[in-house]
């Protein structure tokens, strides 16, 4: 898509021109087009069918080391004006003049089939087949629910020091839940497939996760009580990053650091894990859940080494953060919408495939837990303290995998968790999420193999 | 009739034109400021406008959602075209209906401060500096502030239906915070404080800032706390988020599709009478409180939990045709792109007899809990199991004692709320878990687990 489709360049230049009438050191609009549907089966009928479509912008000014930030819905010319006539109000500096706007070259994620042109009842048919398929795992399941997500989002952005740049990006998204149900007890299991991509998502077989959701559900029926206390724990592949993701990850983001508030502050070069981690942050994996063209600056996404055989070697930066620090951008300035400001943000995020085969990793424990797969977490990322919510956990003991155990919780800090990581799987795939920071929520990717912390606390249902 | 309320209905004249049988307008218009500050330097200052529209549209027993911000004549006549067509994607229902009317909506005021928009952008940011200042300058060992923010919001929001009256009111609201840095025995701590009202001279910065500083300052040299079964004070920031979690239990929309561990209790004993809990959509101070509900029926105020009993749930139109009942005014909505759904307004534990002192000497070798995090991981909400992260104090002779932290609390609500020993006499607005004003409290026992 060509950027002018959203902005037209001699209006970017004049809004440009008037962000800038009271000074500043950097001007910049973001324009967005963004429409999409969801919908859901609940009850084994199709509900919550929604349609929305919205456009708007988000100007604003850099000047010393304050922004200056205004959006409005609608990019009429005349939207964009008050947009920057409210930012550079609080100015009180010498006109600034932008550079001459130069069109960038855009490459969007491909999209073999645009969601928008799928009939609605094709959607609302993949969710009759997610929820027969969870219904039909087990006698046990009492519910099935499943939702579907499409949304597109083309945005452009022009800014002060000329340039001018476009992505389109669509991603599509399923997710099953089941309910499974003995007597009184009562047990939830859940599973989401998502990309960058096209309706193309769900050639094959997407209804495999109301399967595994239902088995999810299913398997904890059986679950007891979860062990508590220290001790070695294994986390799966795929949303297992998400514990790195949410303990390593955040701390790497360059805002929370050069406000002192990462652990990872002052730590670069220096050894933060075992010899045997290295890991990346990539927004160019080909349709990947986090992946875009270009991040919400205008700057190509890439992949950035972050930890390099146990050192710290790079951290996440947007462009505010980077200018700061002297360094490049890396392509991780992101917001929600143009109701936000972009700030240091992760895209796919993951520890590289190891050496060792899961079945070792497993093998070599003699009493400890198995979290396959989180519910979710959380971090303080100027303490590192984090938690997380096991979905699906089991005890090791004797090196086998032995029975699964329900309402675990892992808490630790991140600095001694990562440091603690002994073993990394060779087997190795990524999972979608979606990441809160700051109030503003965005696709991210997380992944990794196998990995073994060699103690962390495990808080049980009992004492 | 204001431009909004004009808006509404050509809206709805326009999705009945466009062959919905029924339609309900929601629009909404706000302004928004929001000032962030950091070192004594402001980082951010935003202003905002924004305005939507969202459009229910019925067709028989199918419903269909549109919205969008274009509101020119043909942005809204698309608007209603993707909410028919969605509605054409529905399966049917036999209780999806537009909402009929239900009253006269009450007058409301003290909703609204007009001074908001008298403050100017220097004057929010000298606000925001001076909680930043207060936090700094209340301990030595608070090394800095993460970030200190201001916001305020003016809205105005219009609703009208081929079915009912609908009906308008305006808003305003503003909110400031503090996240503390404390350093101290090699460690670092983090702490919040937070203050909220309808405009911005209620606001305490000093307040506020302290707040910060204290609950960072007093987590410093904090250590595990050994694993087991004992009484528990949960601060107000703590409760409210519990609480937040049973007024989504209550929503008739959870217990009628069976996922919520106060299906079938109604009238039975579900919490100690210690704890009494109102849904009240009309509390000038709750930030959920306006005349109508997100679909235009009166707001009230409701006894959910009184005597330990649960009286009723929460009902919007949709769910109280399914269960034989009334509305009770809970449809709330996030805004104009989504639809209306059943959910709490103002949640009021009411407050006990028992200052903080009283509270800490009944709960003598047990847990002060300052802060839970990985509520929306660690709660099944079917059956309200949950095991959660915590950080606290050692409660010892009566007082908070030594600071805890990398600790999980783990029950369940319904035996949590059978567990409540006393309710404190200093309740709070707590903007965590939906809108909820509650005071400390202090849970006869629960398992924690630590090392």
């Amino acid at each position: 898509m060509s950027a002018a489709e959203l902005l037209d360049p001699s209006v970017a230049e004049r809004v440009l021109g008037r962000a800038l009438a009271n000074g500043g050191d950097f001007a910049e609009v973001f324009a967005e087009r963004r429409g999409g549907l969801t919908m859901a089966i609940d009850e084994s009928r199709i509900e919550s069918v929604q349609s929305g479509a919205e456009e708007g912008a988000g100007v604003r000014v850099l000047s010393g080391g304050t922004t200056y930030f205004a959006h409005v819905d609608g990019l009429d010319p005349a939207d964009l004006e008050r947009a920057a006539d409210e930012a550079a109000a609080a100015l009180r500096g010498e006109r600034a003049e932008p550079r001459a706007l130069r069109a960038a070259a855009s490459s969007p994620q491909p999209i073999e089939r645009p969601p928008g042109d799928v009939p609605a009842a094709r959607k609302a048919e993949l969710l009759r087949e997610l929820d027969e398929r969870a219904r039909s795992a087990g006698a046990e399941v009492a519910q099935a629910m499943a939702s579907y997500g499409e949304a597109r989002r083309e945005v452009s952005i022009a800014n002060s020091d000329g340039l001018l740049g476009g992505d389109d990006r669509t991603r599509v998204r399923i997710g099953a839940q089941a309910v499974a149900r003995r007597s009184d007890r009562v047990e939830t299991g859940a599973e989401t497939l998502g990309a960058a991509r096209g309706f193309e998502l769900f050639d094959g077989d997407p209804a495999a996760i109301a399967e595994s959701a239902a088995g999810k559900a299913l398997t904890l029926l059986d679950a007891g009580p979860a062990p508590t206390g220290s001790m070695p724990v294994v986390v799966g592949g795929g949303f297992g990053g998400v514990l790195f993701h949410e303990m390593t990850g955040h701390g790497l983001e360059a805002d929370h650091v050069q406000k002192g508030a990462s652990v990872y502050a002052g730590k670069l070069g220096e050894a933060v894990a075992q010899p045997l981690l290295t890991a990346y942050d990539d927004g160019r994996m080909p349709g990947e859940w986090g992946s875009d063209a270009i991040d919400d600056e205008g700057a190509p996404t890439q992949k950035t080494r972050v930890i390099e055989d146990g050192r710290l070697v790079g951290f996440l930066h947007d462009r505010r953060s980077a200018a700061r620090e002297g360094v490049a951008q890396t392509g991780n300035g992101r917001r929600e919408s143009f109701r936000h400001l972009p700030i240091p943000r992760m895209t796919n995020t993951y520890i590289a495939p190891g050496e060792a085969e899961p079945e070792a990793i497993i093998g070599e424990v003699e009493k400890g837990f198995y979290a396959v797969s989180f519910g979710g977490g959380q971090v303080d990322p100027a303490t590192g303290d984090f938690v997380f919510g096991v979905s699906e956990g089991y005890l090791i003991e004797g090196g086998r995998v032995t029975r699964p155990c329900r309402g675990a919780t892992l808490v630790g800090n991140c600095l001694e968790a990562l440091a603690a990581i002994d073993a990394v799987g060779d087997d190795f795939w990524m999972k979608t999420g979606i990441c809160g920071k700051g109030g503003q929520k965005v696709p991210v990717g997380t992944g990794q193999g196998h990995v073994r912390i060699a103690a962390m606390t495990v808080g049980g249902t009992e004492a | 009739m204001s431009d909004l309320a004009a808006l509404a209905g050509g809206a709805v004249e326009q999705a009945v034109a466009n062959g919905a049988g029924d339609a309900e307008a929601y629009v909404s218009e706000a302004e928004n400021r929001e000032v962030r500050v950091h070192g004594g330097e402001v980082e951010s200052l935003t202003a905002a406008t924004q305005r939507g529209l969202g459009l229910r549209v019925w067709i028989g027993g199918r419903v269909g959602y549109g919205f969008g911000t274009d509101l020119s004549p043909p942005g809204v006549s698309e608007i209603a075209a993707r909410a028919v067509e969605a509605a054409r994607a529905a399966d049917e229902d036999e209780f999806a209906a537009a909402p009929g009317g239900d009253g006269e909506p009450p007058e409301l005021s003290g909703l609204s401060d007009p001074a908001r928009g008298e403050w100017t952008a220097d004057r929010i940011a000298d606000l925001a500096l001076a909680v930043e200042r207060a936090a700094l300058d209340a301990d030595d060992r608070v090394a800095a502030v993460e970030q200190a923010v201001y916001f305020d919001s003016a809205e105005r929001v219009a609703i009208a239906s081929s079915t009912a009256a609908g009906g308008e009111y305006e808003t305003t609201s503003c909110y400031a915070y503090a996240q503390a840095l404390a350093e101290g025995e090699g460690g670092r701590e983090t702490g919040l404080g937070f203050d909220l009202a309808r405009g911005p001279a209620r606001l305490d910065p000093a307040a506020i800032g302290r707040e910060g500083a204290e609950r960072a300052t007093e987590m410093i040299g904090s250590g595990k706390p050994a694993s087991r079964r004992c009484p528990v004070v949960l601060d107000p920031t703590v409760a409210a988020s519990f609480v937040g979690l049973l007024g989504k239990a209550a929503g008739a929309d959870a217990v009628q599709r069976g996922r919520s561990p106060l299906a079938e209790r109604l009238g039975e004993e579900v919490a100690s009478t210690a704890f009494a809990l109102h849904d009240d959509g009309l509390d000038p101070a709750g930030f959920a409180s306006a005349p109508v509900d997100a679909e235009g029926t009166p707001r009230r105020r409701t006894a959910l939990i009184e005597d330990g009993r649960l009286r009723t749930y929460l009902y919007d139109s949709y769910t109280a045709r399914r269960g034989e009942a009334a509305s009770t005014g809970n449809a709330g909505r996030s805004g104009y792109r989504s639809p209306p759904g059943v959910s709490a307004s103002n949640l009021v534990v009411a407050a006990g007899g028992a200052g903080l002192a009283e509270l800490l000497a009944g709960a003598e070798g047990g847990v002060y809990v300052n802060d839970v995090a990985g509520l929306h991981s660690g709660v099944n909400p079917v059956t309200g199991v949950f095991s959660v992260g915590a950080s606290g104090r050692e409660i010892a002779g009566g007082e908070k004692a030594g600071p805890l932290r990398e600790f999980t609390i783990a029950s369940d609500l319904v035996s949590m709320l059978g567990a409540v020993r006393e309710a404190g006499s200093q309740s709070r607005w707590v903007p965590f878990g939906g809108s909820v004003s509650t005071p400390p409290l202090l849970i006869g026992e629960m398992t924690i687990s630590g090392s």
